[in-house]
């Protein structure tokens, strides 16, 4: 129905990506944070309430917790995430490649080999160099 | 569906001025995107328990309701009043704003979504686009909650669920474009009205198939589903991220977990499978205009759980992974196959080799 609304709002402002496109959004992103408010609230208000010392503390399956948890954690996941951010960007170029490639034909093929070539490089690179090795 | 909103909106403006008018509408979306946020939640469990029960031959739940379909709201109700705890040595506003974050995530995801002919909330043209952007948005949720939560297995299963969603996100990216490819738009409804003499599936011969598989799997990690549940691998970490939430905060992340799972085969459905699009073979046939008896609601939700019963097959099927095979196959495997899959799905097009 705001499919329709849409129309509605495109007769007056023409543009797409005017920022009245994205009041849709605006709506739903309001719509979800009251459902998830009020079922807090409810829960609150409905739920007992019995704190009890042994009750507060945090589950660690029957055995006395030691320290704080937040501690350092292995270097991998952080070399996934920098991975991700790298390739990611790669991906994302894909994006404006893939939805305008029909009219940009067989040079546009070209270029986007030459990328992916660079990227099997950088590819190729970070697997030798062991930055996916979890046993040492 | 298409007369429905149609009459119910020019009669809307007939009888109201028009900002009055939209108002209302905006009021009815709302209550319409949450009723169908909460059904999505019962029936997806209801369906999970089901379906588990059947594959390990047991009955599941029976005791409540007919077959026991009211299970899943009684537990709801169960889980409501309950009592909401914050444990001691949790970081108090993140613990309490990790829900919202997943819930939002995964209800705004449901937007750009086309659930039957003329039936979508929001018609962006850059609606795949947008999928995909939001979607990888939960990992902040997760990585919130973990680290809020102040627990080791929390804070191991949010760390594992960070680089699992990240890593599966650029192969499900990848093999999303391989379609885009193909239809030239980011724009779910033209992406639907170019499948309809025939969904991608059966027209792109083997870069899509290739692009569909790769696109299940991905997904399948990106939901922290097993056989890559390591986010919350029971037998290890207890309840992995969500180990320190109870009650209805825990029913939450829950909720969101089963809406995202919906998002996700709703968009394998619409890329590969035509969203709504009846089955079709080429243009004006026979077969088709029987097709086209069929509503185009019941085909948009009979391919989506079609997925969706697929991805809990997967459940009682595999073991699941440790964390460095699962991302070796994303890295290794999946990501240059599906790079590869993709020049492929490119070099199809510009040759118009597909149908």
């Amino acid at each position: 129905m705001i499919y329709l609304l849409q129309e509605e709002l495109s007769k007056k402002v023409m543009d797409v990506n005017d920022i009245a496109s994205y009041l849709p959004i605006g709506i739903q992103i309001v719509c979800a944070a009251g459902l998830v408010a009020f079922l807090m609230l409810v829960t609150h208000l409905l739920g007992p309430k019995r704190k009890t010392a042994d009750k507060l503390q945090s589950f660690t399956s029957g055995i006395e917790s030691h320290g704080d948890a937040r501690q350092p954690v292995a270097i991998k996941y952080f070399l996934v995430a920098i991975l991700f951010v790298l390739f990611d960007v790669e991906v994302i170029f894909f994006y404006p490649y893939a939805v305008n490639f029909k009219g940009l034909g067989w040079s546009g093929f070209w270029a986007v080999l030459l990328f992916v070539g660079f990227f099997l490089c950088g590819f190729i690179y970070i697997i030798k160099k062991g930055a996916l090795k979890w046993e040492e | 569906m298409q007369n429905i909103t149609d009459n119910i909106h020019d009669w809307l403006y007939a009888t109201f001025n028009p900002t009055i008018a939209m108002l209302i509408e905006f009021a009815i979306i709302g209550a319409l995107a949450i009723g169908l946020f909460a059904m999505l939640g019962l029936v997806l469990i209801y369906m999970e328990r089901k379906v588990s029960a059947v594959m390990q031959l047991r009955l599941g739940p029976n005791r409540v309701g007919p077959k026991g379909i009211f299970q899943t709201t009684a537990d709801t109700l169960k889980l409501i009043v309950k009592e909401g705890m914050t444990p001691n040595g949790v970081d108090k506003l993140l613990f309490n704003l990790a829900p919202f974050i997943v819930m939002i995530v995964a209800m705004v995801v449901l937007a750009p979504l086309m659930f039957a002919k003329g039936f979508q909330i929001w018609d962006i043209n850059i609606g795949v686009f947008f999928i995909t952007a939001v979607s990888s948005l939960s990992v902040i949720g997760i990585l919130m909650a973990g680290w809020a939560s102040n627990n080791k297995y929390s804070l191991l299963g949010a760390m594992r669920s960070g680089a699992q969603i990240v890593s599966y996100e650029l192969s499900a990216g990848l093999s999303i474009l391989a379609v885009i490819v193909l239809t030239g738009s980011l724009k779910l409804s033209e992406i639907i009205t170019s499948q309809e003499n025939g969904w991608w599936i059966f027209k792109g011969h083997l870069p899509v198939w290739i692009a569909f598989i790769i696109f299940i799997i991905a997904v399948t990690a990106e939901t922290n589903r097993a056989p890559f549940d390591l986010a919350e691998a029971e037998s290890e970490l207890t309840a992995g991220f969500h180990t320190e939430y109870s009650g209805m905060k825990f029913a939450l992340f829950f909720l969101a977990e089963y809406v995202n799972i919906f998002v996700v085969c709703a968009l394998g459905a619409t890329l590969f499978l035509g969203g709504w699009m009846p089955l079709h073979f080429g243009t004006g046939t026979k077969f088709n205009e029987v097709m086209d008896y069929i509503p185009s609601s019941v085909w948009f939700f009979g391919k989506t759980f079609f997925l969706i019963f697929v991805i809990m097959w997967f459940r009682w099927t595999f073991p699941r992974l440790r964390i460095d095979q699962l991302l070796n196959l994303e890295w290794k495997y999946l990501l240059p196959i599906s790079m590869i899959n993709l020049l492929l799905a490119t070099f199809i097009a510009i040759m118009k080799w597909h149908f």
